[in-house]
């Protein structure tokens, strides 16, 4: 019995050493987070921002990194063979219209961007920038394989490494833009098979090429960069981040409403979070709620709000966590919606547009006022010139529009019961009151005179006398002389009167005739 | 696949037909074709968006062979322009072989090796050769052996001018004697792709070839072959004029060139398992239907072409060897004891980083903006001197020379 409990416990210790041995299961060292933004623009049209990020706790520079979980093992392969400290590289169709849409979290060039901060262990750069670029150009199916010296600079002042760097020597540097590279299906295809739940399951389920490419921007990236691993920053993890931009223009190009859901625009809606994520969240921007008299309605409703300064602008997020099962509760998926409210309501609008000569413009609203504010309404209209014969004898008296009539119901601050008509004084009985919560009011505003110009009434008459004039002149002397012709003729006389003129010559000493 | 479903029907064989000849042969014939791997290249030759159907043409051809079984990673496919993503395409990501829509060959799930301007005639012909720089990534690369089976698909224009119309009817391409046009500025004659195969076979790049081009007069694209295990197909004879087949009103473009919208459409009823050989895809396009004649040649194949089965070609079998011997895998001790040394190394690193300064201004005005190379003068400015001072002596004496020094 003796013998037996210390062999017993032996035993005990030997399986649990090799329970403890063996089962020493690694604690996993990479992680993933998803996250998808939606943010109304200011121009009416929705942007959509997925950025998948995989964080892994490992020292790639050391060799004998055999064993990949979630950081793709095509780019694990890639630093640790090229010695890359730094990788960007972006794939961009469009062009980020800053005016309209306001700030991006992140914008690219069009076409194919790469820039690469290499270790300082790497003796020729060059040549390493050149095979890193043909290795890219296999991966993403996109002709990087045409970057080469003429297109490659060595910044020296600007992009500065993004994640840790200890110095920074520009000569380990280099940046290449190609604006000819066109963004397809091809170079998405490869872009999903590099996130680790490919798009099978959690915000990748919502990329689909037909959606994402019938935008006015689209812009997929792959980040590589070392990051802290904790507060304390004293071990280096590496970072990948993949993000893609796309702006959905169906309000702008008149195929939409402003209101949009997940379902419209990529036709599908999100059923899980990927299982392999740490987190996963869906973020819509609600800052513009109650702006501008708009107010907007996201539904479901949201888990929970988030507030931050963002680019300089406080800004407040709707969060659904998507590994919160509440966030799925009822349907198996989730279609966020939302929908755009005015929050003056024009109840209803009669218009009746003018015809000249026989009647006026005639508009009509109802208009529901919100509290504290101020409401402006215009027209424009025009006014055609008349015939000469229309005007008044004072046309530079000007032209009037007639006033605008306002007949508001005023909420009554002090309750009053409905008068007697017969038994109250004239002047309050002029509008019949409904009920004693509101007066009815009619409001003038003041005639418009509108100054036009002045025809010159003298002018009919100086025309007609100077064409006449210029008619009878001209016209009339040509005529003359083309058609009179001259011929001379002797006047005939008498025989009496011949010979007195003759005497009468003879006396005066001239010729007789 | 056709490895076990052959094999089950050939012990179906066994069973209901006592003897065991019968067996022996049907086993005889699943390994006689005596490839073990498939490759195919796929070329589109030609740019600009009136060309929509070559790439239509080559897409679906594409996709028909992915469904097949060929991945990826075994296909080489050379696109060179981008239609789906065009901006005078109404539907966006999307190539269509039917009109009305009905059919999107370019999917959701395609990789185009080599695409835009890299799809030229020193390109193809590195591929087939295997001569690529070494720089090439694997998916660029056409790495045969001599046991595949290679399925090279060209279309294009091969016509001297680009002028669409002609006394004939719609869209013809066409015209060219012995050439196929790359991008239209380049041509590959039949002169350098047979010398090509010849390449190709006498570095053992493939164990059976099949070429098929579509292209106007393509019968003159295979004429001077001369390698063997060679089945060529072209869409035309020598004289003639292939056809486009159908506009859609809606893209505003022809969607697909007869011949391979008829190859099309009998490839779709193919399956991996199918028995179909390659006497059918001959027959595939008479003249009523395609205008032109199809041709083929078969002078240079070793096997009869009606025991060839279409998926030899188009399809990737794979035979198949069932063991049951088992094998047990240990567990990799190493690893996890280096893993564990690797923690204790990082824990001694007691620095912090940081992260670099995005903007340090007063570094960066106070670089020191590296010093210019010196370059002498080049030859131009010398001489362009030697010039001045001669005429100048030259027309007042050597004399003055004492004022210039």
């Amino acid at each position: 019995m003796a013998m037996a409990a210390p062999l017993v416990l032996h035993l005990l210790l030997a399986l649990l050493l090799g329970l403890g041995g063996q089962s020493r299961a690694e604690p996993e060292r990479d992680s993933l987070r998803e996250e998808l933004v939606l943010t109304p623009l200011p121009s009416g049209d929705v942007s959509a921002t997925f950025q998948f990020r995989t964080r892994w706790d490992s020292e790639l520079q050391r060799e004998g990194v055999s064993h990949y979980r979630l950081f793709p093992k095509v780019l694990g392969q890639l630093i640790s063979k090229y010695s890359v400290q730094e990788l960007h590289l972006s794939l961009t169709q469009g062009f980020w219209r800053t005016r309209f849409w306001g700030q991006p979290f992140l914008q690219a060039p069009a076409g194919a961007e790469l820039w690469v901060w290499f270790q300082n262990s790497v003796a020729d750069v060059d040549k390493s920038w050149k095979e890193l670029s043909n290795i890219l150009s296999g991966i993403f199916c996109a002709s990087l394989n045409f970057i080469d010296s003429t297109n490659t600079v060595t910044p020296t002042a600007s992009f500065k490494p993004l994640g840790l760097a200890n110095g920074t020597n520009h000569h380990f540097l280099r940046y290449a833009v190609l604006p000819r590279e066109v963004v397809c299906t091809e170079n998405l295809t490869p872009w999903k098979k590099l996130l680790p739940c490919s798009s099978k399951a959690g915000l990748s389920v919502l990329l689909k090429a037909e959606r994402l490419f019938h935008t006015s921007y689209h812009s997929q990236a792959v980040h590589i960069r070392p990051v802290c691993r904790d507060a304390h920053c004293v071990s280096v993890s590496w970072e990948l981040r993949q993000t893609l931009t796309v702006v959905f223009d169906a309000y702008t190009t008149g195929q939409g409403k402003k209101d949009w859901s997940l379902f419209r625009m990529f036709s599908r809606t999100i059923t899980e979070a990927c299982p392999l994520a740490s987190q996963s969240y869906v973020y819509v921007d609600i800052s513009r709620n109650g702006q501008e008299n708009e107010s907007l309605e996201v539904s479901p409703p949201p888990t929970s709000t988030y507030q931050a300064v963002i680019l300089g602008d406080r800004k407040t997020y709707a969060v659904y966590d998507l590994l919160n099962l509440a966030t799925f509760s009822g349907s198996r998926s989730l279609n966020l919606q939302l929908k755009w409210r005015q929050l003056q309501d024009i109840g209803y609008i009669h218009y009746q547009p003018a015809q000249d000569r026989l009647r006026p413009h005639l508009l009509e609203m109802l208009i529901q006022l919100p509290a504290n504010s101020v409401t402006k309404v215009s027209i424009q209209f025009e006014r055609a010139l008349l015939k000469w014969t229309e005007y008044t004898p004072d046309p530079n008296h000007g032209f009037y529009v007639s006033p605008s009539v306002l007949s508001a119901l005023v909420p009554n601050l002090v309750g009053a019961k409905p008068a007697n008509w017969e038994e109250s004084p004239l002047f309050s009985t002029m509008f019949p009151t409904s009920d004693s919560s509101s007066y009815f009011v009619r409001l003038y505003t003041e005639p418009l005179l509108v100054n036009l110009p002045t025809p010159d009434f003298s002018m009919p008459y100086n025309v007609i006398c100077l064409t006449c004039t210029v008619v009878a002149v001209c016209y009339g002397s040509f005529y003359n002389l083309l058609t009179r012709t001259f011929h001379l003729e002797e006047p005939k006389r008498s025989r009496l009167v011949r010979w007195l003129a003759n005497i009468i010559r003879r006396i005066r000493g001239v010729p007789p005739v | 696949e056709a490895g076990p479903g052959s094999l089950s029907r050939c012990l179906a064989y066994l069973t209901s037909f006592p003897s065991p000849s019968v067996w022996q042969d049907q086993a005889e014939q699943l390994f006689k074709s005596g490839h073990t791997n498939n490759w195919a290249v796929l070329v589109c030759t030609s740019r600009f968006w009136f060309n929509y159907r070559h790439v239509a043409n080559t897409l679906s051809v594409y996709r028909s062979v992915k469904r097949l079984g060929i991945p990826d990673s075994h296909i080489v496919l050379m696109l060179a322009d981008d239609m789906a993503c065009n901006p005078r395409n109404p539907k966006p990501a999307t190539v269509f072989s039917h009109k009305n829509m009905e059919l999107n060959v370019y999917g959701d799930d395609v990789e185009v090796d080599y695409r835009s301007y890299e799809v030229t005639v020193e390109n193809f012909l590195r591929v087939l050769t295997g001569r690529v720089p070494p720089s090439a990534p694997r998916s660029k690369r056409l790495l045969s052996d001599d046991r595949s089976n290679v399925l090279i698909y060209m279309t294009g224009k091969s016509r001297i001018s680009n002028f669409p119309f002609s006394s004939q009817e719609p869209w013809p391409g066409h015209g060219g004697n012995g050439f196929l046009k790359f991008q239209d500025s380049e041509e590959i004659t039949n002169v350098e792709l047979a010398d090509a195969f010849e390449q190709m076979w006498q570095k053992r790049r493939y164990h059976e070839m099949l070429f098929i081009i579509d292209t106007c007069q393509g019968a003159s694209m295979y004429e001077r072959f001369y390698s063997p295990n060679v089945m060529a197909l072209a869409s035309s004879q020598v004289g003639e004029d292939s056809l486009s087949h159908q506009p859609d009103l809606a893209i505003g473009v022809h969607l697909m060139d007869r011949y391979t919208f008829y190859v099309l459409e009998f490839l779709e009823e193919i399956h991996p398992a199918s028995q179909a050989n390659m006497n059918d895809l001959f027959q595939v396009c008479p003249k009523s239907l395609c205008v032109s004649t199809p041709g083929h040649r078969t002078d240079l194949f070793q096997r009869n072409p009606q025991n060839v089965l279409i998926t030899d070609f188009f399809g990737s079998v794979r035979k198949v060897e069932l063991t049951t011997e088992t094998v047990s895998l240990k567990p990799d001790l190493s690893s996890m004891g280096y893993s564990h040394l690797k923690c204790h190394e990082d824990e001694e690193l007691a620095e912090p980083l940081s992260y670099a300064a995005q903007l340090p201004v007063a570094q960066i005005i106070h670089q020191k903006p590296k010093p210019k190379e010196w370059h002498p003068p080049g030859g131009f400015i010398l001489g362009l001197w030697a010039l001045i001072l001669m005429v100048f002596f030259k027309t007042y004496g050597i004399k003055h020379m004492k004022y210039v020094f």
